[in-house]
């Protein structure tokens, strides 16, 4: 549905990809986090998650991102992770 | 007492050099005593923008050193009253100057000059250090493109660190036709990234490179765009409240400018 939105939405210009790329890689040059961090959170969630459900390791994405505050004034890092579930493990039933 | 400001940028060739001459030509333009201190040792150039390289005998090094008195240093420029250079020297590391140096050296110049510009080396490195020690405030130069934009995002926050608190930013080489079109980001998404103040915009100008060809600071040309840019900052660092982008000698281009660059009159 989203990539059908993107197909009819107005070609983005390289203005908007330059901002976008930047907003993204500043975040990590501000908070000094790098992939090694990340891969550590991203291990420490899976295992986690599949004490629950069994999870597609493969395809689970997890990044650092802005995203606005609650109130809506500010923008704030947010850490945001796409995580597929295959199916629920009977644990807890 | 003068103002020691210091033009930084992080990333080279954004036009740190060629600000400093033509903010310096500027402000003794307007009568007050101005002297430019080269930090970038081992790759001077500010001498060759400023038309000087032939007048070198004392560098900064030889100052701090004690080679010589720092008047002796201070190169005089003859086309404009109470504006000075203290170069930098070509042959040495930048190992030969310590910040504490730096220091006592804007101390000094203070009691003789109004205004102290230091003009940064590239990098974040032992250079820099030396030429943000004695400063008041920063002026950062960025160009509208993804590596210089990030590369002042650091400097602002190593600015911070040493308690540079609100530089400003000065944006060159913009494009008004590329922002138009969508291929260059314009003012308002470059200070939405790095939210700090704005105190000038300078369009692409051929002119820069003619007048750095002939050793004579653009801001002196007063039919270059980029030289009326450079007069409005000036008189923004002197405290006056100037309208941005105000050309008047060509007001269709202008007007359109400034709404592409979504700026309201101030």
């Amino acid at each position: 549905m989203i990539e059908l939105f993107k197909f009819f939405k107005k070609k983005e210009t390289s203005k908007d990809v330059a901002k976008e790329r930047l907003k993204l890689v500043l975040i990590h040059d501000r908070s000094n986090v790098s992939p090694q961090f990340l891969e550590m959170v991203k291990s420490e969630i899976i295992k986690v998650i599949q004490n629950y459900m069994e999870i597609d390791e493969d395809a689970l994405d997890i990044q650092l991102t802005r995203t606005n505050s609650d109130d809506g004034e500010r923008i704030v890092p947010a850490l945001v992770a796409n995580i597929p579930i295959k199916g629920m493990k009977n644990i807890g039933r | 007492m003068g103002e020691v400001i210091v033009i930084t940028s992080g990333k080279g060739g954004v036009g740190k050099t060629t600000t400093t001459a033509n903010l310096g030509t500027g402000i003794a333009m307007q009568g007050k005593k101005v002297v430019l201190i080269d930090t970038d040792i081992g790759l001077r150039n500010l001498d060759v923008v400023m038309g000087l390289e032939n007048r070198i005998v004392y560098d900064l090094v030889d100052v701090i050193e004690g080679q010589c008195r720092l008047k002796q240093a201070l190169i005089k420029d003859k086309r404009y009253d109470g504006l000075y250079l203290l170069p930098a020297p070509q042959t040495r590391d930048k190992n030969s100057v310590a910040p504490h140096q730096m220091v006592t050296l804007c101390n000094e110049l203070r009691q003789e000059f109004d205004y102290i510009l230091i003009d940064c080396p590239a990098g974040i490195e032992q250079g820099f250090k030396n030429a943000i020690a004695g400063a008041d405030r920063a002026v950062v130069v960025t160009t509208p493109e993804v590596s210089a934009v990030r590369d002042a995002d650091r400097i602002i926050g190593l600015l911070e660190a040493n308690e540079i608190r609100n530089p400003h930013l000065i944006v060159n080489r913009v494009r008004p036709d590329m922002v138009k079109r969508g291929d260059m980001m314009s003012i308002e998404d470059i200070i939405d990234i790095l939210a700090i103040g704005l105190i000038g915009v300078i369009p692409d100008d051929e002119n820069i490179i003619i007048s750095t060809n002939r050793g004579e600071p653009v801001v002196s040309d007063s039919k270059s765009l980029a030289g009326q840019a450079y007069r409005n900052i000036t008189r923004r660092i002197m405290g006056e409240e100037v309208p941005l982008m105000n050309f008047n000698t060509s007001d269709g281009f202008l007007a359109k400018m400034k709404k592409l660059f979504g700026i309201k009159p101030a």
